[in-house]
């Protein structure tokens, strides 16, 4: 069992589920991200982060399944990989799994330039 | 509006509804408001495009493009309209949303007032976006969203090079001047419904 606490906010119309739970494995954010305040939604967030890169597991897998986000989620989203980043810079191992709709060439191509961006390796996982 | 004194709407008025429907029906206007823009007001209409288009059964790539450029023209309105004092009050912090669609494209115009000042920067940063290709947008976007912090009004400055990149399309632009403070800006965004 894991000390830290689960974070685990339900999507709604505009914004993600998010699944960051380590006793059930599970690092996610998934669904869509507009939300109206982009700092207030994701500040929870990348405290979360944060605080588990203080004392993370040997490995973590950490995965994108977004279907749509807007520019204002791309800067956050930018912030995330870049704590992942300095993670690795910390000698730990880390692995975005980026999920995107087969047929959301888009969404794929915005997975592939975030890999482009950050020293974080990537799987792009494509699902129907 | 002016009732008579029977009830009935003064004629003139019903005439003036009718033109009006008649002509948004000739540009085939589908949805057009004005005023302020606030999330809710954005949720709703894009759920309601999505409504149409699903209905429509619309290619799924059209769908997400409309879809992209309604979300990131709606949070440019409410984010950037100007707010006014004094006599330009009318036009403080509203705007104008309108699609419209043909066989061939979808076009989503937005307006709002913004103090004349603004007008160079936009412009040149319009121009700017219009002049590169598809690998020039690219780096600009990842450079915009490495260095360009979020404002306070939560906007990135990507908003535009998302919308070109998306789209493929030029970004179709005019200020008007409305007084000798402020100028109405308008952007309008065609997206191709064949590709």
């Amino acid at each position: 069992m894991f000390d830290m606490e689960a974070l685990i906010i339900k999507g709604t119309e505009d914004s993600p589920t998010i699944t960051l739970d380590l006793n059930a494995d599970i690092m996610e954010l998934a669904g869509r991200s507009l939300p109206e305040d982009v700092n207030t939604f994701y500040e929870p967030v990348l405290s979360w982060i944060e605080e588990y890169a203080r004392n993370p597991l040997p490995s973590t897998v950490f995965n994108f399944k977004l279907t749509y986000f807007n520019t204002a989620s791309s800067k956050v989203i930018l912030d995330i990989l870049t704590q992942f980043e300095e993670m690795i810079e910390d000698g730990h191992k880390v692995l975005v799994r980026w999920h995107y709709p087969a047929e959301d060439e888009d969404m794929m191509e915005a997975g592939e330039e975030y890999a482009e961006m950050v020293e974080v390796p990537f799987e792009m996982v494509s699902y129907s | 509006m002016m009732d008579d004194p029977n009830g009935n709407p003064e004629k003139g008025f019903l005439e003036f509804v009718y033109d009006f429907y008649a002509s948004m029906k000739a540009h085939e206007i589908k949805l057009v408001y004005e005023g302020k823009v606030t999330h809710q007001i954005t949720k709703a209409f894009i759920a309601l495009a999505e409504a149409q288009m699903e209905e429509n059964e619309e290619a799924s790539r059209v769908q997400r493009t409309v879809f992209h450029v309604m979300v990131e023209c709606l949070q440019n309105i409410s984010r950037h309209a100007d707010e006014f004092e004094t006599e330009e009050s009318a036009y403080s912090g509203r705007g104008i949303f309108m699609v419209s669609n043909t066989d061939q494209a979808y076009c989503i115009t937005t307006g709002n007032a913004i103090v004349n000042e603004k007008i160079p920067g936009l412009g040149e940063m319009l121009e700017e976006i219009n002049a590169l290709d598809e690998g020039e947008l690219k780096n600009l976007y990842m450079k915009q969203m490495r260095e360009g912090r979020l404002s306070d009004k939560g906007g990135a400055g990507l908003g535009f090079i998302d919308i070109r990149r998306k789209t493929g399309e030029r970004l179709d632009y005019h200020f008007l001047p409305v007084s000798d403070k402020i100028s109405f800006f308008l952007l309008t965004t065609l997206i191709p419904r064949s590709s």
